[in-house]
C-alpha cells in the first residue's frame, strides 16, 4: 500500500493544499469522495471521523463545500477532505462508513442538498412540518418566521408486521427531569425487537444563530450548547480560534485547562455513575453519586466561579488562574472527595443485584462501535482504545501519559468500569497537576490571563478537539475577513454515539432500557443543537 | 452490611438546614392546601440540561427537596406546578402545550433559566420561541444561566410562603 501522501498525489485530480507534520488538507472532486474514503479506512489502524461539515460557500464561488476530517490514530495525523463546488448534490459516504448517516441527513434538511444514494434519506434534525424549501444554514436565508408557520405532522417510522409485534411509543417528554426525545420499542413478547430514537426535539438553530457573531459572543453560545460538556465545548472552540490567529497558550494556561478538563471529567463520571444507579432504582448508589457531584461542582464554583465551569477559558488563555494556596486547597479537598469515593464505589460494584441487572446488558459489539464512529466510554467500554487524550497531543496530556482504559464485553457493566477507573484517573492526573500549579507561577487572580488575538485567518478550515466526559467533542470552524463566526460546526460525543444506542437494545427488555441508556448517558441538546 | 452502617455513622446528616430562613418570608400567593406539599412536573423545551441539571441536584442529599414537602412527579396529570427550562424549541411547542393542558387545575408555571425568561443566549435562533412566556402562562421566574440550585429551592419556598 502507498503512503497516503504518495496515493493521494498520485490520485488525479486531488490537490495537496496544506500538508504537515499533524494536519493535511485536500481538496477534491466530490464524486471521488467515495473511492478516497474507501482507501483511507482501508489504513491500520482504522482512523476515526472526528467531523462532517457541509458549508455554503457560493458567496465566495466555492459553491457548497463539504468537509470531512478523519483522524489516523498512531500517527496524530489528521486529514481534511474538500469537496468544493458542490450544486445540488453528493454521492452519499453513509454506506461505506454508516457514522455519517446523520450528517449527511443533516445536510438534506439544513441546506437542501441531496445525498446521492443514502439508505435512509428520511429528515432528521428538522422534524416534519416545517414550511417547504425552509433551509436555514443557506446563507441566503436569514432567521425569519418561520416557526410560527411549524404544523406538526406524523413523524415517519418504520413499520413491522407480523404475530404478537406490538410497538410501545414513549415520550418526547418524559418522567422525571430529562431531557425530551421520542423512543418507539417493537417488542415481541418481552424481548424489543427494535428500537427507534426520534431525536432533535431541542434543536434550536444554534449553528446558524453563532454565524456573524463575534468570537466572544460565540464562546457564550458554544458553552451553552450542552450543560454536561460546556467546558470541552468552549476549551474546542477556543482551541480552534487559537489554531487560526496562530497563538500558542502558555505553559500555566494548557495546566490549567487540563485541570479544568478533568475537574469536569470527575464530576460528570461520579454523577453518570450515580445516574446508572438510578436507572436501576438503586437508591444507595444514586444517592452516594450525587453527593459527591454536588461536592465537585461546589469545589467548581468556589475555585472557578461557576458550577459548570463556564466562562473560564477564553480564546487566547484563561479568565483566571488560581493561585498556589487555592491550589493547595483544592488538591486538599479532591483528595477528600477521592477517598469517599472509594469508600463508596465498593458499596454499588460488590452489590449483587445491582450487578446482574448490568452484566450483559445492553451489548455495543465492537464492529457496530466501529462502523457508526462511536467515541468516548460507550466505545471504550466495547473494547476501542479512542481517547482522544491518547490519540493526540494536546493540553498536558502526553507528559501524563494517558492510556485509554478499555473493557471487552461492551455492556452496561463495562461502559461502568470505564467510568470508575478513569475517575480514579482523573483525581491522579489532578494530583499531579495540582502539585504543579502550587510550585506557581502567581497570577492576579482578578486579571485574565490571555494573550491578545491579532489578525484570523479569513475563510480557513479548522477544528478544535477535546475530549469530553462523553467522548470527543469536535468544534469546526470558519472565520471570515472581519473575524466574524462564518461557519460552526458542533459534533458532540453525543451526536456520534446515539445510532448506536438503538442497536443494543435487541434481546433486551424494555425495562432495562434506562439502564442501558444511562449507561451511556447522553445529552439530547448538544446532538441536537 | 457494617460498612454500610459504619459509613452512616461517619457521615452523619449531609441535608443543609435553614435554607428556608434565609428568604424573606413573602405572602404565598398559593392556595392554602399547596403551601405543605408541591407536586412538580419538569418540562425540558430546548434548555442546554444544566438548568436540569441544577433541578435534578434539588434531589441529592445536601439539598434533598422532599424534606420539604417538594417533590418531582412523573405524569402531569399529577402536578401541581411545571417547572420549564429552555426557550421553547419550536418542535417542542406541541407537546408543551399538551403537557400543560393535562395538568388539573389549579396549576401553575415557572420558567427556569435566564432562557427560558427571555430566550437567553438563544435569543434570535430560527428554531427558539424566545421564552417561555411565548409558549405557556408563566408565574414565576427564576433567572440565571443556570440558576443554582440554592435559587431553585428558594424561589420554590418562596411561593410556596415556607
Ligand atoms: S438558562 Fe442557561 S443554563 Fe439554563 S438552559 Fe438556558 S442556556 Fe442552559
Amino acid at each position: 500500500m502507498l503512503s497516503l501522501r504518495e496515493y493521494l498525489q498520485s490520485y488525479q485530480g486531488i490537490e495537496i493544499i496544506i500538508w504537515e507534520n499533524k494536519e493535511g488538507i485536500v481538496e477534491l472532486s466530490s464524486s471521488d469522495l467515495p473511492e478516497v474514503l474507501s482507501y483511507c479506512l482501508e489504513i491500520k489502524p482504522r482512523p476515526i471521523w472526528l467531523t462532517h461539515v457541509v458549508n455554503d460557500e457560493r458567496q465566495l464561488g466555492r459553491g457548497f463545500c463539504l468537509y470531512l476530517v478523519l483522524h489516523f490514530p498512531g500517527k496524530d495525523f489528521s486529514l481534511t477532505l474538500v469537496a468544493k463546488g458542490i450544486k445540488e448534490e453528493f454521492p452519499t459516504l453513509a454506506l461505506i462508513f454508516p457514522a455519517l448517516n446523520w450528517s449527511e441527513r443533516e445536510a438534506q434538511d439544513l441546506f437542501g442538498l441531496h445525498a446521492v444514494g443514502h439508505p435512509d434519506p428520511r429528515s432528521l434534525v428538522l422534524h416534519p412540518g416545517w414550511p417547504q424549501g425552509f433551509h436555514p444554514l443557506r446563507k441566503d436565508y436569514k432567521a425569519g418566521d418561520e416557526r410560527k408557520a411549524f404544523d406538526r405532522a406524523p413523524l415517519v417510522f418504520p413499520e413491522m408486521h407480523g404475530d404478537g409485534i406490538f410497538q410501545v411509543p414513549v415520550g418526547p417528554i418524559h418522567a422525571g427531569i430529562i431531557e425530551p426525545g421520542h423512543f418507539r420499542f417493537y417488542a415481541i413478547g418481552e424481548p424489543v425487537l427494535h428500537l427507534e430514537a426520534q431525536l432533535f426535539y431541542t434543536h434550536k438553530g444554534i449553528e446558524k444563530l453563532v454565524e456573524g457573531r463575534s468570537i466572544e459572543d460565540g464562546l457564550r453560545i458554544i458553552e451553552r450548547v450542552c450543560g454536561v460538556c460546556a467546558l470541552s465545548h468552549g476549551l474546542a472552540y477556543c482551541e480552534a480560534v487559537e489554531k487560526l490567529a496562530n497563538v500558542e497558550v502558555s505553559r500555566p494556561v494548557l495546566l490549567w485547562r487540563t485541570i479544568l478538563a478533568e475537574l469536569e471529567r470527575a464530576y460528570n463520571h461520579i454523577g453518570d455513575i450515580g445516574n446508572m444507579c438510578a436507572g436501576v432504582g438503586f437508591a444507595l448508589g444514586n444517592a452516594n453519586g450525587s453527593q459527591s457531584k454536588e461536592k465537585l461542582q461546589r469545589l467548581n464554583l468556589e475555585f472557578f466561579g461557576h458550577r459548570f465551569l463556564r466562562g473560564v477559558v477564553v480564546p487566547g488563555g484563561m479568565k483566571l488562574i488560581p493561585g498556589s494556596k487555592d491550589s493547595q486547597a483544592m488538591l486538599n479537598r479532591l483528595i477528600k472527595l477521592s477517598d469517599d469515593f472509594e469508600a463508596w464505589i465498593p458499596l454499588l460494584l460488590e452489590h449483587d443485584g445491582f450487578r446482574q441487572r448490568a452484566v450483559t446488558t445492553g451489548v455495543l459489539k465492537p464492529e457496530n462501535a466501529i462502523d457508526l464512529g462511536v467515541t468516548g466510554p460507550a466505545a471504550r467500554a466495547s473494547g476501542i482504545a479512542n481517547d482522544w487524550r491518547e490519540l493526540h497531543a494536546y493540553l498536558l496530556y502526553p507528559e501524563l501519559k494517558v492510556t485509554s482504559i478499555i473493557e471487552q464485553d461492551g455492556d452496561a457493566w463495562s461502559r461502568l468500569m470505564v467510568r470508575v477507573k478513569e475517575t480514579r484517573e482523573s483525581f491522579r492526573f489532578l494530583n499531579t497537576l495540582l502539585r504543579e500549579a502550587m510550585q506557581g507561577p502567581e497570577f492576579n487572580y482578578d486579571k485574565p490571563v490571555s494573550i491578545a488575538l491579532g489578525k484570523v485567518r479569513p475563510f480557513s478550515p479548522t477544528w478544535g478537539c477535546v475530549e469530553s466526559p462523553r467522548g470527543t467533542d469536535v468544534i469546526w470552524l470558519m472565520l471570515d475577513e472581519q473575524g466574524k463566526i462564518y461557519r460552526c460546526r458542533v459534533r458532540s460525543a453525543s451526536y456520534a454515539n446515539w445510532p448506536a444506542v438503538p442497536l443494543t437494545l435487541p434481546g433486551n427488555i424494555v425495562p432495562d432500557f434506562p439502564l442501558i441508556n444511562k449507561s451511556f448517558e447522553l445529552c439530547y441538546s448538544c446532538c441536537d443543537r | 452490611m457494617l460498612n454500610l452502617l459504619l459509613r452512616k455513622l461517619h457521615m452523619g446528616r449531609l441535608t443543609e438546614q435553614g435554607i428556608n430562613s434565609q428568604i424573606a418570608q413573602i405572602p404565598s400567593a398559593l392556595p392554602a392546601s399547596f403551601r405543605q406539599s408541591l407536586q412538580i412536573r419538569h418540562l425540558a423545551c430546548g434548555s442546554c440540561n444544566a438548568c436540569d441539571w441544577e433541578m435534578t441536584a434539588l434531589g441529592n442529599s445536601l439539598y434533598d427537596h422532599q424534606h420539604f414537602g417538594i417533590d418531582f412527579v412523573a405524569s402531569p396529570r399529577h402536578a401541581d406546578l411545571l417547572m420549564c427550562t429552555g426557550p421553547g424549541a419550536t418542535q417542542l411547542v406541541n407537546a408543551a402545550h399538551e403537557t400543560y393542558e393535562a395538568m388539573a387545575n389549579p396549576k401553575w408555571v415557572m420558567a427556569v433559566g435566564d432562557c427560558a425568561i427571555n430566550g437567553g443566549v438563544f435569543k434570535g435562533a430560527y428554531a427558539s420561541s424566545g421564552g417561555m412566556d411565548r409558549v405557556l402562562p408563566v408565574d414565576f421566574k427564576v433567572p440565571g444561566c443556570p440558576p443554582s440550585p440554592d435559587d431553585l429551592i428558594k424561589a420554590l419556598l418562596g411561593i410556596m410562603g415556607k
